[in-house]
Parts: structure tokens; sequence; C-alpha cells
């Protein structure tokens, strides 16, 4: 048996890091979404004012549902187009597989900073897209909606989140035993009937995988909306930087935060309860 | 020969720069079962996939009922496949899995009940009809694979190898299932297999495949008793070659010498280890038969045999296999008939 201090030394550091890094920290935010401010100070009395501010407030919700909103358009396009790329290197590509694997994978030791600056030279009224739209006489004026819209917080969040959807589809797909696919065919089974009756739901832990990273992730992202948003395209962690910081209203961006906190709860605990009722080993 | 189900014509098949078929021709009859046997990498598995439709055949014909099947996918040919590791979809059930290619097919859905029904009984496995696959054992699901296929009446059923992941025991209960159940159901099985034992018990004829060409093809009694080629005679059982001259009308092997009628030149024969007995001293040697005198090296019994390595007077080394009744020791006799060694070729 292991001895005891063995037992602490490995087990020790790990229940110290949740506690100091996470429970800790959650634990404050749970106390300041039930305290007030007044002035420059934070005022230790419990109050639901901050609830109570937030249900009267239909800005809070507004972002919040547009936020949700983002996220799973985000999520639907990120599925849309990380299927049928990942479906295609694993099932139809056999050379060249490895290096589009790393082609899809190199965006992603890019700066997301980089990443979304990248859009913004793209879609800006003087960017790329609009010169290109000039050129070819598609369009006499630049057009402005490109930039700083709900649409451009769509796209660039799509552009960064896409490969996360990717790679848990692509690891599902791989994990697919190919004399499945073979066996199918010899009972009978056409090409597309194979693909839904067995490629499909096989992948199917792989796309509720994906599908929670891209909607987890775009749904608190800020800097996308941030750089490419404008004030149409702001979402709900937006919100929560201004009120930590030029607002001065901890608080109530401490309750922003937990409402937020508990949405992704909820989408964590429903996905993992459906990936393991697809679980077949 | 009733008239041929499957029939397989020159085929040929390369990996890349790797011949893996050499000029296949085959017949299959209705009713058969033909097993292919070989060494691993003699081409077997990639001529039961060429019949299966999951490769393409780089020159050659195969045909079922005297059309040909080789441009058709594998959806679309009367054939059906288990697979070496049975390939049961892991998301259906066990009835699910049997269904599928009736579903496929769009057989009514009373029928189809009945149909797996009858294929899950016919492989005693109905009480299983509603457990996952991965809940079964692996003889479990070896037969669920079997009804899958079964289920949709191919006219020519496929095996991969579908006992080598089971244990000894399982094993031979499953080959002499598998045959009873082929009979039953009067389908043409081609089996694939690298075990010579299992060729033997379970074949109406076997088809040896060495290096992609066929070596030998025939019942199992006339491979072991008849082989052409050294390769057969040592491949299938094991043998004694011995290797000589004939010249005007005598063979002459080591010490060993009898008329015969062999052209001058060369020859090789093989003589299987049973045919070779300790003589009675007492008594002249029988008609066409060779005697002689040798040195028992080692004996390893096996309980109803006893497998002798003896010395011959030149100094070759023989197998002999006899009834392992009594103990034998230093300098005996033998003899064998000249009728039991087999003119064979160098191959």
């Amino acid at each position: 048996m292991y001895g005891r201090f063995y037992k602490l030394s490995v087990g020790l550091p790990p229940v110290v890091w949740v506690l100091a890094f996470l429970l800790v920290p959650y634990a404050f935010l749970f106390c300041y979404s039930f305290w007030s401010v007044a002035g420059q100070n934070v005022v230790h009395a419990w109050t639901l004012a901050n609830y109570r501010e937030l249900l009267r407030t239909p800005m809070y919700g507004e972002v919040l549902g547009r936020s949700a909103r983002i996220a799973g358009m985000v999520t639907l396009l990120s599925l849309l187009l990380g299927f049928p790329l990942a479906y295609y290197i694993s099932f139809h590509c056999s050379r060249r597989k490895e290096l589009l694997y790393q082609l899809v994978i190199i965006p992603l030791w890019v700066s997301y900073l980089v990443r979304a600056y990248a859009w913004k030279t793209i879609l800006g009224s003087d960017g790329v897209l609009n010169a290109l739209l000039q050129f070819a006489h598609l369009s006499g004026e630049p057009l402005s909606f490109l930039l700083y819209s709900p649409l451009a917080v769509l796209i660039t969040l799509t552009h960064i989140y896409v490969a996360f959807a990717f790679l848990p589809i692509y690891a599902a797909l791989e994990h697919i035993p190919r004399n499945l696919v073979e066996a199918a065919q010899d009972l009978g089974a056409s090409g597309p009937r194979m693909f839904w009756t067995v490629v499909f739901p096989l992948s199917l832990p792989g796309v509720i995988a994906g599908a929670t990273f891209a909607f987890v992730l775009s749904l608190g992202d800020f800097l996308s909306p941030l750089l490419v948003g404008g004030p149409s395209g702001i979402m709900i962690s937006n919100i929560v930087v201004s009120l930590f910081g030029a607002a001065f209203n901890w608080p109530l961006g401490a309750s922003v935060s937990l409402c937020l906190l508990l949405m992704v709860l909820g989408v964590l605990w429903g996905t993992e309860r459906l990936q393991q009722r697809l679980r077949f080993h | 020969m009733p008239e041929a189900l499957l029939t397989i014509r020159t085929v040929e098949k390369s990996f890349g720069a790797m011949p893996v078929l050499r000029g296949v021709t085959l017949d299959v009859a209705a009713g058969e079962f033909l097993t292919i046997l070989g060494e691993s990498g003699s081409g077997k598995t990639t001529l039961l996939r060429l019949i299966a439709g999951f490769e393409q055949p780089d020159r050659g014909e195969i045909a079922i009922d005297g059309e040909r099947i080789d441009p058709l996918p594998p959806n679309r040919r009367p054939v059906n496949t288990v697979f070496q590791h049975y390939a049961l979809f892991p998301h259906l059930s066990v009835f699910e899995n049997v269904a599928y290619g009736l579903r496929v097919s769009r057989v009514a859905k009373p029928e189809i009940e009945k149909r797996v029904g009858e294929a899950l009984e016919l492989v005693q496995m109905s009480k299983f009809a509603r457990q996952a696959p991965a809940r079964i054992s692996g003889g479990q699901q070896q037969r669920v694979a079997l009804a899958r296929a079964l289920v949709n009446r191919p006219k020519l059923l496929l095996l991969d190898e579908p006992l080598s992941a089971l244990d000894a025991a399982l094993r031979r209960q499953m080959q002499t299932e598998l045959k009873a159940l082929q009979r039953q159901v009067g389908i043409t099985f081609v089996f694939v297999t690298h075990d010579q034992d299992e060729a033997m018990v379970m074949s109406d004829r076997i088809a040896l495949l060495r290096s992609g060409v066929l070596e030998q093809v025939g019942p199992p009694r006339e491979i072991y008793r008849r082989p052409r080629t050294t390769y057969t005679a040592q491949f299938i059982g094991q043998t004694n070659l011995l290797q000589g001259t004939s010249a005007r009308g005598a063979v002459e092997c080591g010490c060993f010498r009898w008329a015969s009628r062999e052209a001058d030149g060369p020859v090789i024969f093989s003589l299987r280890p049973e045919d070779i007995r300790p003589a009675d001293e007492t008594k002249m040697a029988p008609p066409r038969s060779v005697r002689f005198r040798a040195t028992i090296e080692r004996t390893m019994f096996h309980g109803s045999s006893e497998l002798l390595e003896i010395t011959d007077a030149g100094g070759r080394r023989l197998l002999v296999e006899c009834a392992g009744s009594r103990e034998l020791q230093g300098s005996v006799l033998f003899e064998f008939s000249i009728a039991d060694a087999v003119r064979v070729t160098e191959s």
C-alpha cells in the first residue's frame, strides 16, 4: 500500500488547487451577488436587490438572450462546417490525412487576438471584402453593416471555435471500426443508408462534445464582441466586464456572472447525461 | 460435380507493386462447404474480399450463377459475410443487428419479426434478442454475426476466419455446429482459415492458397492422401519427404529401393508417418512393400498414438506414427507399402 506521505503529496495539490482557484472564488462571487454597493464601498449586507435589478431591467435579459442565440448559431455553424470536414478527412483521405488534420489544428496555435483582428481587416468598411465587392462592381458604397454587428461576432466566433467542434467529432469518427462500414454495405446498405444508420449514430457522442465546446466557449466570449461586435453585438460577458470595471458595481456583475455560470452548468449537465445514454461500450 | 454457383476466373490483384493474387481460377458448387486455406499473406482474405466486393480485381472475372458480380458494389451482391471480429453494430440490439439487412431491403415488419426470430432460434440466441452486443460473450457474438448474415438468405456466405478469436474448446464446438448448420440451411459456404485441422474437419473441399496461387484444390481426404506438391504434403499434416532418383524401372531413395514405372530422373515421394509401421520379423515382407531397419531416436507419446523419430541406415531422419500400445526401443525393423509413397513435385 502507499504510505501516508505519498498519498498526501499526490492528493493534496489538486485539492488545494481546486479549493484556492475555483471553489473559493466562486464562493466569493456567490456572496458578492447578494451584497450591494454604496458609492465606492461594497456593503456587506445580504440583499436580493441585484437579482431584482436583473429582472427589472430588460437589457440584461435581452443581452443574455442574444448571447445564447449567437452561441447557438455558432454551435450550429461549427457543426455544419466541422462535421463534413471531419468526416471527409477521417473517411475519405488516406495519404493526406495527417496533413489535413494538422491544417485544421494549426490556427489554434495562432493568438486569438490575431484571428479576431483578421476579421476586422476583412469585414471593415475599407476592408478586404468591401474592396473585393467594389472591385467586382457588386456594390457602389462600402457595406458598413459587415463589421460591428452580431453578424461579425457570429463569423468571428465560428471561425475561432469550429476547430473545437471538429476535434471531438474527428476523434469519434476515427474510433468507428471500419469493418462496421463494410458490414453495413455487406448487408445491402447504400452509402447514405450506411452513413445514417451506422456512422452518424456512432459519431453522436463526439458531435455532442463538439457542440458543448462551441456553445459554452462562445457563450462566455467577450473579446470578439468587443473587437468586432459594436454596440449591437455586445454579449453578456461584455456586460460583466463593464460592471466589474467602469461601472464599479461588483455585486451586480457577480449576479450576472452567476446567471451565466448556472446556464453553462445546466448545458454541461444536460450534455453529459445525453452522452451517457449514447455510450455503447 | 453439380453446376458451379461461384466461378472465379484468372483473378489477379496487386496492392501497389505487391502481387497478392496471381491468377486464381476456382469453381464452387451450390451447397458446397469450401475452405480457402493458406498461411498469413497467402492472399486468402483478399480473395474473400474480392468476392464480397470490398476490393476490385485488377484482372479476371467473378460470377455467381453465371452473372458477373465483380463490377457490382458490395451492397448489390447476393453475398453476405461473417467478419473476423464479428463487426456487430454496437448501438443496435442483437435483434436489430440481425434485422439490419432485412430493414435495408424493405422487408415487411411482421416478416422481419418472423425471420429474425427464426434466425436467432437457429443459432440459439433467442434469449438475448434485446441485449446489446457488448453485453454478450465472444462465442455469442459469433452466433449473432452468423444469424445476421444467414437471415438474408444469401446465395453465398463468406466467413473470414470467424473462429480465430475463440478459445480452443469453444472453437471445436463451433466447428461442428457450423458444419451442421451449413447442412441444415443448404447455403454455400466459403470459409477462410489458416488452420489446417479446422479446414479438414469442416470442408467438402479445400483450396490451398500459397503466395496468391492455388496450390491444390480437392476434398480433405484427397488433399491429405494425394498431395501433388511438397508444399501441400508438408502444410497439411506431417510427412516424410523421400528424395531420390528413378532409373531403369526402379526408384532409389537413400537406402530404399523399389520397382516403379516412373520416368527416369530425380523424384520426391511423400510418405505419411502413419504409413510406416513396425514390421513383424517372423513373417515375410508383404508384396510391394519396403522393409528397413532404423534406430529409434526419440518417442513422443500422445495417448492414442505415439510419434517416433527414427534414423535409417543412410542416416536419414523419419517420422513414424504408430499405436501407442507398445514401447519400442533401439534398432527396429519397419516397413511401408509402396502404394503409400506419393510422388510429389518440388514446390
